[in-house]
């Protein structure tokens, strides 16, 4: 059986959403050592991007379990897969413009789950799959990741606090190099294999590979490279804001929080809990400028990340919904919500040019706002 | 619905245990590496000459950081495998 064209538009479809995923989550890695400085901004995006693929290669777990029960397989076409992808990208799009580290996992799950609502009813959505393996995970890890960096900063500055602060400095400097090689690592062993999954759920519902098959070679290959390439290509937009709006980090707390985010990140994956990467690194970055000095978190900020993570499954949902219905109505309908999603995804484009976010200007913060002034969602974030 | 409590709780012990001791142990080791050099002491009395000697300072930190890259193996073996 040949490959039909809506299989390729999902294919490519999925690719996208790699891309988006990849630069969504370079801060996740790279956010706190390039504030830090430990890195350059352009080498620190090199060294995750590379190791995003080399991550895409070590395991294929997350990928043979990604279609595991949120979403009842037999239900679904490839049209609903599309319609959830449009949903993902779209709302990854919107937070980057407003510099949101929101969940991609939560965007493609979201988006999924409303596509799947439109088109094949409540029935064909494990509700109780979507508490414990999303919901559930969601709340705790930030928290756990939170704990574990405020805990181990803390600690790391009583401990070298009478020691020459020079060596100190430099040996944090070094350590975050490769505490943040390491969770560019993890991320590239789950998220591009989210991606994985998908295309090769795609393909046994189209009736290309037979039910149970791990992603084959290609699929491996292109979704690595696609994720790498977005972690390449930088959200500096929301680097900016991890690095810089959340607390002034200094390097002992860089390297806390990405030991935190590594830790959690591998031992929830080992036990099989679908995290978000990105509200793990949040909720250790959180964590490590507490640790040092409470008041030096913005929390004003805080209430804005908390926010979007609990708006973007819902909202991803909703577009993944519209999408779905619009697309079920025929090849036009499809056709209508691809040229609608490129369309969106230009004007977003273009509005960010507007006030750009480079890897040359990604250190340069306005003066950010305090806990006293708390902004609204996208309010300061350009 | 069914939670994995358990699996939970190993996740949140593992991740408490592995992460502080690994930001512990780097802390450590710096603490040996920082009595290597002797510290002028400057004004504000911050880096005051350290009582541990240059070589049980270089031994502390090396062993700090052969059980960090212990702590770093296994968890990339576990990745892979």
């Amino acid at each position: 059986m040949g490959i039909s064209l809506i299989v390729v538009v999902v294919i490519v479809t999925a690719l996208l959403f790699d891309f988006t995923n990849g630069f969504h989550d370079t801060a996740n890695a790279m956010a706190t050592s390039i504030a830090t400085g430990a890195l350059t901004p352009r080498v620190a995006v090199i060294i995750a991007g590379v190791l995003n693929l080399v991550g895409a290669f070590l395991s294929v777990q997350v990928a043979k379990t990604i279609s595991s029960g949120l979403v009842n397989e037999a239900k679904i076409t490839p049209v609903v897969i599309f319609a959830g992808l449009v949903g993902a990208i779209l709302w990854n799009l919107v937070t980057w413009l407003l510099g949101l580290p929101s969940s991609s996992s939560h965007a493609l799950f979201g988006g999924l789950i409303g596509a799947t609502l439109v088109a094949a009813g409540t029935g064909a959505v494990n509700f109780g799959a979507v508490l414990t393996k999303v919901v559930l995970p969601a709340v705790i890890s930030p928290v756990l990741a939170g704990l574990v960096a405020l805990i181990a900063t803390f600690l790391a500055y009583r401990l070298t606090a009478r020691s020459d602060q020079g060596t100190v400095s430099k040996g944090f400097r070094l350590g975050q190099i490769v505490s943040a090689s390491m969770v560019a690592l993890a991320h590239g062993t789950n998220d591009a294999q989210k991606t994985m999954g998908i295309i090769t759920l795609t393909l046994i519902t189209a009736g290309v590979l037979a039910p149970n098959s791990g992603p084959p070679f290609w699929v491996i290959l292109s979704a690595g490279l696609a994720i790498a390439l977005g972690t390449y290509v930088g959200g500096w937009r929301i680097i900016r804001t991890l690095g810089r709006r959340v607390a002034d980090i200094q390097t002992p707390q860089g390297f806390a929080a990405e030991t935190a985010s590594t830790v959690v990140i591998l031992a929830s994956s080992h036990l099989g809990f679908a995290l978000s990467t990105t509200q793990v690194a949040t909720g250790a970055i959180f964590g490590a400028g507490a640790g040092r000095r409470l008041a030096s978190v913005k929390w004003g900020v805080a209430g804005q990340l908390a926010l979007a993570w609990i708006v973007t499954l819902p909202a991803a949902a909703i577009v993944g919904a519209v999408a779905a219905w619009t697309a079920s109505t025929g090849t036009a309908g499809t056709v209508i919500v691809a040229v609608v999603a490129v369309a969106v995804a230009a004007g977003i484009y273009a509005a960010s040019r507007r006030r750009p976010v480079t890897a040359s200007n990604v250190n340069d913060v306005e003066q950010p706002p305090t806990a006293a002034q708390p902004v609204a969602v996208g309010g300061g974030v350009q | 619905m069914n939670i994995a409590w358990g699996s939970l709780g190993v996740v949140v012990v593992v991740s408490l245990a592995v992460g502080v001791a690994v930001v512990v142990l780097v802390a450590f080791a710096l603490v040996g590496l920082a009595a290597r050099r002797p510290v002028p002491v400057d004004s504000t009395g911050v880096g005051r000459r350290s009582s541990l000697s240059p070589a049980v300072g270089t031994a502390v930190a090396t062993l700090c950081l052969v059980a960090v890259a212990a702590i770093v193996g296994y968890g990339l073996y576990i990745i892979v495998a």
